[in-house]
């Protein structure tokens, strides 16, 4: 089952060796964003899958340099706009650790309800995208109803709907809105109600996973040694949660599962996704009545200043593993930020993983990677 | 494997090595020309299999590759940085033992300038075709067009 037509063929020419070369991109509805994929193709089995970067490339790093540690974090929202609270939340705890500031129980909880909250909108987009992808439009409607409501909550909370800036170092930016133990309550509700319909349209349909199964197979050793992370790590049975293995705030409290699958195909990474969903509900539900009462910030000085030294701190975004290394000099801006990207690593295996199948098959092969362009960029 | 096992090894390894124990992880200077035959160790009889990140700081006098490795089996951590003159930034590719770094040499490579010695495809990835002469993540880089100074 080959879509050809999906791709688009901008220029192609034909060398003596029967090789073609097309170009995806940077503009197709497939790359989720300015991807620009040079692929090698032989008949319709591809030899090669080389990707160029760079079209929305900021430089977000050397931005960093010259913005105080207050102001980088609101930055870190462009990169991965899926999951911004979790970047925030990242850069938040990594000049926590460099001042060693112990964040307020209720803040802690917050960002936790905020960060599942985030997971659950996050891979919402991505099923839906991922069924457009295999030519179903109908999923993403019923995906963005959902996460529309999700949005909504986020909007009342903190302001903005992707964008959101709400996780400050010490905390979060202000309060939760009195509606929103209640929104979010009303959203399980709903979210309970229509959720075997996610199964009823995609998992169980036989088509999809005849396009799904057996595609893009990434084996244990690769997924560690390309150093993958998150869903497209734990599809092959790779254990590498960093809630799990690395607990930050209070996910060492929460009762909630890895999520792990052992084909390592992009229906294995499906799984992940969807499962990963129900365990967020969990994790939001043992929560939502029990946000402790206090402050939401801790106090800090108005201007922040880490000590001198280098600061590494991890957290688990709906992509993988983001990782924040501040190198400080002990002044108020850092002298070096690194971003380690999941969708960066997560992007590398795609050509050892496509090669030698079918063009039809990238695309369902490149869906389950779930790449976000800016965050590969930075 | 703790941290003063870690130190007990490479100290056998590499007797001019310098550590710092002061952050979260053991870290471990290395000179160029040590570097790739202790990552061949840590990799084969170490366990450290996952390369988790690969960066570099310019420190103005010098360049600093800074490598964090795990071990997704045993657990454990550690740091390797290598300094590397300004003018002519060498050292070994480390992506024949961790695949990842071939990209993330390229960003490097780009970035920073640093030539790394027997990578298979080293060219630009971020940057645009053609793109020559100045580092962007250089602390000397200038752009006065598109720069913005704060």
């Amino acid at each position: 089952m080959y879509q050809t037509t999906d791709i688009l063929v901008n220029e192609t020419h034909n060398d003596p060796m029967g090789q073609m070369v097309i170009n995806v991109g940077p503009q197709h509805p497939a790359t989720h964003g300015v991807l620009h994929l040079v692929i090698t193709l032989n008949g319709e089995t591809i030899q090669k899958v080389e990707p160029l970067l760079g079209y929305i490339h900021r430089s977000i790093e050397k931005m960093c340099e010259s913005l105080t540690y207050r102001q980088f974090i609101y930055v870190t929202s462009r990169m991965d706009y899926l999951s911004s609270h979790i970047n925030n939340h990242a850069c938040a705890l990594c000049v926590e650790k460099g001042l060693q500031v112990e964040v307020p129980e209720r803040a802690q909880v917050i960002r936790v309800l905020m960060d599942e909250l985030t997971r659950i909108a996050s891979h919402e987009l991505w099923w839906g995208a991922m069924a457009m992808d295999l030519g179903a439009f109908t999923p993403f409607f019923h995906a963005f109803r959902e996460r529309e409501t999700i949005n909504d909550i986020m909007e009342e909370t903190c302001g903005a709907r992707l964008t959101m800036n709400y996780m400050v170092p010490g905390g979060v930016m202000h309060d939760i809105h009195p509606n929103f133990q209640k929104r979010v309550k009303d959203f399980l509700q709903l979210y309970k109600q229509k959720i075997h319909e996610y199964d009823e349209l995609v998992t169980g349909n036989i088509i999809f996973q005849n396009r799904m199964k057996g595609v893009g197979y990434i084996s244990p050793e690769d997924a560690i040694s390309y150093g993958c992370s998150g869903p497209v790590a734990r599809g092959s049975g790779v254990s590498c949660d960093v809630r799990k293995h690395f607990p930050y705030e209070i996910y060492d409290k929460l009762q909630f599962d890895e999520v792990l699958e052992t084909a390592g195909d992009s229906f294995a990474r499906y799984l992940v996704r969807v499962k990963e969903m129900h365990q967020s509900v969990r994790i939001v539900e043992q929560l939502i009545d029990n946000i402790p009462e206090g402050d939401f910030q801790a106090k800090t000085k108005a201007v922040l200043k880490l000590p001198k030294g280098e600061f590494y701190q991890r957290v688990e975004t709906a992509r993988g593993e983001l990782g924040v290394y501040i190198v400080s000099e002990g002044g108020t801006t850092p002298y070096r930020i690194k971003f380690r990207s999941p969708g960066f690593s997560n992007l590398s295996i795609l050509d050892h993983m496509t090669r030698g199948s079918k063009i039809g098959d990238l695309v369902a092969a490149m869906g389950t990677l779930d790449l976000v362009i800016p965050d590969i960029d930075r | 494997m703790n941290n003063e096992a870690l130190h007990a090894y490479l100290t056998e390894q590499v007797p001019d090595a310098t550590f710092d124990t002061s952050g979260e992880w053991l870290n471990v200077q290395v000179s160029v020309a040590a570097f790739r035959p202790l990552t061949e160790k840590l990799k084969k009889e170490l366990q450290f299999n996952f390369l988790f990140c690969l960066t570099c700081v310019d420190w103005k006098t010098h360049l600093t590759m800074v490598y964090h490795l795990r071990s997704t089996q045993e657990g454990h951590h550690l740091v390797v940085k290598v300094n590397l003159d300004t003018q002519q930034p060498q050292i070994h590719t480390v992506c024949d033992l961790w695949r990842t770094a071939e990209f993330h040499e390229r960003e490097v490579y780009e970035l920073f300038g640093v030539d790394f010695l027997h990578h298979p495809d080293l060219r630009l990835l971020i940057l645009p075709d053609g793109w020559e002469g100045k580092n962007p993540l250089r602390k000397d880089f200038d752009d006065p067009v598109n720069m913005i100074k704060l």
